[in-house]
């Protein structure tokens, strides 16, 4: 009698939670059968004339189709290399820093970015990165001439992913700096006592240490490389850098709502969808297999 | 020769302390560039002289920002939809989370939907789709548009539901024998002992509302309806001008760049507001996300 009551609670309370996750997560889902179809608004689902696979062999023909999956997986794997390799190297030599007050100052000033938008960190970055602006002046000093870094295919993927290393590399090693504090500090002081200098314990001691953590992110971010960062993107580029910066996701965009090439747009989105999936599926498995890593 | 390597090891310090400094305070600088070239006059603006430090100080930019109309209105929506979004989200987090932290025994079901959420958060079907359920709704140029689809944070629903799962049991069977029910139980029990992890969910939350400016592009067609960060994306990325409220004449003494970086800044007080609450809890939040058994 209790426990029935107890149920109904249980119920009660998650009721609301899944009526939303179906009508905003798994709805959509069925709208995606338009990728099958020759969609027209006006005709709905049920008038628009089906098609087959035609959207998708569409999308495999056309080269644009082809380069922006190509710029996609290339920002995103970058942007996860030196993003790791900055904030592991930043966690190291912020574990060496004894002054507290510093370094509870450096955390401050690194961490902020992380917490502002790209719409706002995008339009500082055009002042910053305009002709007359504070990085070309520098490189001036250095005697380098000005370089118009969102107006050049061969520079702009670089600007993404050296940006993102800017936003995102202090709020990253927080998991790294984490795995440090949790190394037993006798190890460092036995180390000591053995002769060890600073580099050998950072190499014996404290990489090691971190190596769980390092192997965690490196699986996890497995199912991430189809996302190179829309938002950011989206905020900086410009159709000079088409051939370079456009991404699935500004280009879904593109061509499924600003041209109105729904199906399209759809099919592209779709294929996404399934691979992501199945890329997340993968990268949960490695991560549980060789961090013990799980969600829940 | 112990002394030697004592003066050494200090030399790395310093040099340590000095670059993480160097390296801080440069990650900063565009921000103090921006910052600059809002108090900054026009010509020097346009000239591009304005470095770090504002030339010809003035505060003419904010004087038109607290006037401008359409800044003020997207700035009321951005607030609202912080406010409505995050209730809904705080609500839901909880609802949905405590059921999903009981064992199976006591709801059946649990592990079912447990991977439904899960499900539900990686799959992410493309915007064209998403962008047609809303429009289905009839939710288009509706605040609710900007806060019913993403009103359950699944994220923050397992992280909170781990936190759930690690709070004694003892506590429940204590407050078991004295016959609270499950309501009880969540409100008694486990929302004061999981404060901490409600404070830093909560916090993602608002960060995550008052930032994102795509849902306000593609679900409001009125420009009147686009939140803060939306309108200033019209403004300075699409360099749609036409946005700036308030009287042209201004425009003369103002450049475009002055008063957009003015916008930028006045758009990251309230990140600023909250950082230091940011900074106390998102440590403690992302090592919430662990599972400990």
């Amino acid at each position: 009698m209790r426990k029935n009551s107890d149920r109904f609670s249980y119920y009660a309370m998650i009721l609301p939670g899944l009526v939303l996750l179906f009508a905003f997560t798994f709805v959509p889902l069925f709208y995606s059968v338009i990728a099958f179809q020759k969609f027209n608004p006006a005709l709905g689902i049920q008038g628009s004339p089906w098609v087959g696979l035609d959207n998708f062999l569409y999308i495999f023909r056309v080269r644009d189709a082809r380069q922006v999956f190509y710029n996609t997986i290339f920002i995103a794997v970058m942007k996860i290399i030196l993003l790791e390799l900055a904030a592991i190297t930043f966690a190291l030599l912020l574990n060496e820093l004894r002054y507290m007050r510093v370094k509870r100052a450096v955390q401050t000033m690194v961490y902020l970015p992380h917490f502002l938008s790209w719409v706002i960190l995008a339009g500082i970055l055009r002042t910053i990165l305009a002709r007359n602006g504070l990085l070309n002046d520098f490189l001036g000093l250095l005697g380098i001439s000005p370089v118009y870094f969102l107006g050049r295919p061969d520079i702009f993927p670089w600007v993404i992913i050296l940006s993102d290393v800017w936003k995102e590399f202090g709020f990253e090693a927080i998991l790294y700096l984490a795995a440090l504090t949790a190394i037993d500090p006798t190890l460092y002081e036995v180390a000591e006592l053995d002769g060890a200098n600073r580099v050998q314990k950072m190499w014996y001691i404290s990489i090691p240490g971190i190596l769980p953590t390092i192997v965690l992110v490196a699986s996890l971010s497995l199912g991430g490389i189809l996302n190179a960062g829309f938002d950011q993107i989206f905020n900086l580029y410009s159709p000079i850098v088409y051939s370079s910066g456009d991404i699935l996701d500004t280009y879904v965009y593109r061509v499924g709502l600003i041209q109105g090439q729904y199906s399209i747009g759809t099919a592209v989105g779709l294929l996404k969808t399934v691979v992501s999936l199945i890329l997340i599926g993968i990268s949960y498995w490695f991560a549980g297999k060789f961090a013990n890593y799980r969600i829940f | 020769m112990v002394y030697s390597k004592r003066l050494q090891d200090r030399i790395v310090d310093w040099l340590i302390a000095a670059f993480l400094l160097a390296l801080g305070v440069s990650t900063l600088l565009p921000l103090i560039n921006t910052l600059a070239i809002s108090l900054s006059e026009r010509a020097a603006v346009s000239g591009g002289l304005v470095k770090l430090l504002p030339v010809g100080f003035n505060l003419t930019a904010y004087e038109y920002i607290i006037q401008d109309v359409k800044f003020w209105r997207a700035f009321g929506i951005s607030v609202l939809r912080v406010v409505l979004g995050g209730l809904l989200n705080f609500g839901l987090a909880i609802l949905t989370a405590f059921p999903l932290s009981r064992t199976e025994r006591a709801f059946p079901g649990r592990t079912v939907f447990v991977w439904l959420f899960v499900f539900g958060m990686i799959l992410n079907v493309g915007i064209v789709p998403w962008y047609l359920t809303i429009a289905g709704y009839g939710l288009i140029d509706s605040i609710w548009a900007l806060v019913l689809p993403g009103a359950v944070p699944i994220w923050n629903v397992i992280i909170l539901m781990n936190f759930f799962r690690n709070i004694p049991k003892e506590l429940d069977e204590a407050a078991r024998i004295d016959g609270a029910n499950p309501w009880q139980l969540l409100w008694h029990i486990y929302l004061p002992t999981s404060l901490p992890a409600l404070a830093t969910i909560t916090l993602f939350s608002i960060v995550g509302h008052w930032n994102s400016f795509f849902d306000g592009l593609i679900l409001m067609n009125n420009p009147d309806n686009y939140p803060l960060q939306t309108y200033i994306q019209q403004l300075v990325i699409a360099d749609r001008p036409i946005l700036h409220g308030g009287q042209a004449q201004l425009m003369a003494k103002l450049s475009n760049a002055t008063l957009n970086a003015a916008k930028l800044f006045v758009a990251m007080i309230p990140i600023l507001m909250v950082y230091p609450f940011l900074q106390r809890y998102f440590v403690r939040g992302i090592m919430l996300g662990a599972v400990k058994e």
